[in-house]
């Protein structure tokens, strides 16, 4: 998997002022090549121009980030979603994950930070941020536990191994992936498998934990 | 018609209704059948027909009208030959109220027919998704246990006379609730209303005191530094926060005293401190929480610390706040990518990490490890084992 060394990206975002920041923003390094501010027009757009990566904010008037990913990801799978928020809600940003979105971070993201993540979601990667790997670190938690009254439970997809949590303690610390490598004694490739695994578990796990981790957030 | 009455008199229009209930009590109900005859037959006022000119041409109205005219007539038969005499003097005012009633109700103007309806919405829980089958049903069991009861107090010959004053009580009670219905209906709608909105109100203007108190604040200070974008980068930073905390935590701006009470509260404290006082950002990340105890008051204290020392000399923009509650311990990291240092080179009297830091983390039985080499930033990680019996709020 290469990147593509200028991605063609859509910017999907009801606030035409940070639309127009961020493109401004992310300047040469990325093509632009659409930009849509809600739910249904982000669908036909990103249909049409079929773009490398989309910029998705968790927050649309029309409905979540997740209901873009949700409609678009069978019909072109090609096209990647980076969820972009302001928004601190973690069942929001696991629920667009969920969804098949490539990885979240935060608007307050450099320039330079949110070209690499593009860069990185476009070659196929999964691109955490410390605080998406603290959601994720915080939704798997406890949960063997769980597994004892769930004959369902399934341990491949339930449940991070010890290196996993440890590649995420480390994003969570604020680590490069290259930084966890050296930390680890392992290779980037390795640390980005790693992410990816995790990936894929956060969006096929079906345990009901999940979703009731994120209802149990808003209580405490 | 009681409104056209007392317009045309000059009397108050309760004045008008009370007099005509009293003496249509005196008179056996004549009156009453009066002023149905005139609700039909005079002009609302402001037009210019009667509702009698509309009536006439209703063959189903007149149909309904006299089919309950007849349907009375044949209750009030039936009670008599139970032996209940006392509907003998209201029998043909009833009967005529109510054939008049109906032929109102079908063709009043709808002004009119809303009040009709109004006084028959609690009658027949005529609301949207009760559905006609049990509003018949509840209607009819009425019927039957009026009936039933009616014919139980009528069959009891000798205080048949007692039975009397409660017929006419009966009658009062529902002459005042035909009459004032409408108007206490009205009422306690408008009150209903009227708090509704007081609610709304006070809610908009509690929402516009604390946008005033911070975020048009803060945009009045951002804009008076639009010179010094540090400080316009850390005002909008702590706004953000600030902001967030109040729509997502539900955490009213300006109060932090409910957050100590949790670990991760004190984080998040530290995190907003530092960033006031320092112009770096702090980005802080907690996984799990629990309650507060000594131990973790001086893990907290260390933290802020490390956190305080990166922030006045790394050099570094960026420090990042990690925090895991686990079961048996609980674990925080501070780090920086700044200039670094060699921590064997540091003087022992340095009281910022040897006293601050390491002592301090001594003492309450966890451990403070620094990493560190010039040029490559600095980590500072603190674990303190948890005390057994207390238990995570969230593992």
């Amino acid at each position: 998997m290469t990147a593509p060394s200028r991605p063609r990206v859509v910017i999907v975002d009801d606030h035409g002022l940070f639309r127009s920041g961020v493109r401004s923003e992310l300047g040469g390094q990325v093509e632009v090549v659409g930009e849509a501010d809600d739910v249904q027009p982000a669908i036909s757009m990103i249909a049409e121009r079929l773009p490398d990566v989309v910029l998705l904010d968790v927050h649309l008037p029309g409905g979540g980030g997740q209901m873009v990913v949700t409609a678009l990801r069978a019909a072109v799978p090609e096209v990647r979603f980076l969820a972009l928020s302001a928004s601190d809600a973690p069942e929001d940003v696991i629920a667009v994950v969920r969804a098949g979105a490539r990885g979240y971070v935060t608007k307050t993201i450099s320039g330079t930070d949110l070209v690499d993540a593009i860069r990185r979601v476009a070659a196929g990667d999964a691109v955490f941020s410390p605080r998406l790997a603290g959601f994720v670190l915080d939704a798997f938690a406890g949960m063997p536990e769980a597994s004892q009254d769930r004959p369902l439970f399934d341990p491949e997809l339930d449940q991070l191994t010890t290196r996993e949590r440890e590649v995420l303690r480390l994003i969570a610390r604020g680590y490069t992936y290259k930084e966890i490598a050296r930390e680890l004694t392992i290779s980037i490739r390795t640390v980005e498998t790693h992410v990816s695994s995790v990936l894929r578990k956060l969006q096929l796990s079906t345990r009901h934990q999940l979703t009731r981790w994120a209802a149990e957030r808003r209580l405490t | 018609m009681a409104a056209g009455l007392a317009y045309r008199t000059g009397f108050e229009v309760t004045f008008v209704r009370l007099a005509i209930v009293v003496t249509s009590l005196f008179t056996g109900g004549v009156v009453a059948v009066a002023y149905v005859v005139a609700w039909l037959l005079m002009p609302a006022m402001a037009t210019d027909t009667s509702i009698w000119n509309q009536a006439r041409t209703d063959r189903r109205g007149i149909a309904l009208a006299a089919g309950l005219a007849s349907l009375i007539y044949v209750l009030v038969l039936a009670a008599k030959a139970f032996g209940a005499g006392i509907f003998g003097t209201v029998e043909w005012p009833l009967i005529l109220c109510a054939a008049g009633l109906a032929l109102i109700w079908r063709n009043a103007p709808p002004s009119e027919q809303a009040t009709v309806r109004q006084l028959a919405v609690p009658l027949l829980g005529l609301r949207a998704g009760s559905s006609r089958f049990w509003i018949w049903l509840r209607v009819s069991v009425a019927v039957v246990l009026l009936l039933g009861g009616a014919d139980i107090l009528a069959s009891g010959h000798e205080s048949l006379k007692m039975l009397r004053p409660l017929g006419g009580a009966v009658l009062v009670l529902a002459a005042i609730s035909l009459l004032l219905g409408p108007w206490w209906l009205g009422i306690a709608r408008d009150l209903v209303e009227e708090r509704r909105a007081r609610i709304r109100a006070e809610e908009r203007a509690d929402m516009a005191a604390r946008v005033h108190d911070s975020v048009l604040q803060t945009l009045a200070m951002i804009q008076r530094r639009a010179d010094q974008p540090q400080q316009v980068v850390q005002l909008a930073r702590a706004q953000e926060r600030e902001l967030r905390s109040w729509l997502f935590d539900g955490r009213a701006p300006g109060s932090l005293d409910g957050e100590d009470m949790t670990f991760a509260g004190g984080v998040r404290r530290i995190q907003q401190e530092v960033e006031a006082q320092h112009e770096v950002a702090v980005e802080a990340v907690t996984v799990g929480d629990c309650d507060l105890n000594d131990e973790l008051g001086a893990l907290l204290a260390a933290a802020r610390e490390a956190t305080v020392n990166a922030a006045k000399w790394s050099g570094a923009d960026v420090v990042s706040l990690f925090a895991e509650v686990e079961p048996e311990a609980v674990s925080l990291y501070v780090r920086d990518r700044g200039r670094g240092f060699d921590p064997s080179a540091v003087p022992g009297d340095r009281k910022g990490l040897a006293e601050s830091i390491h002592a301090r983390m001594a003492r309450r039985g966890g451990s403070a490890t620094v990493r560190s080499a010039p040029g490559e930033g600095t980590e500072v990680s603190l674990t303190m084992p948890r005390s057994g019996e207390r238990q995570p709020s969230r593992a």
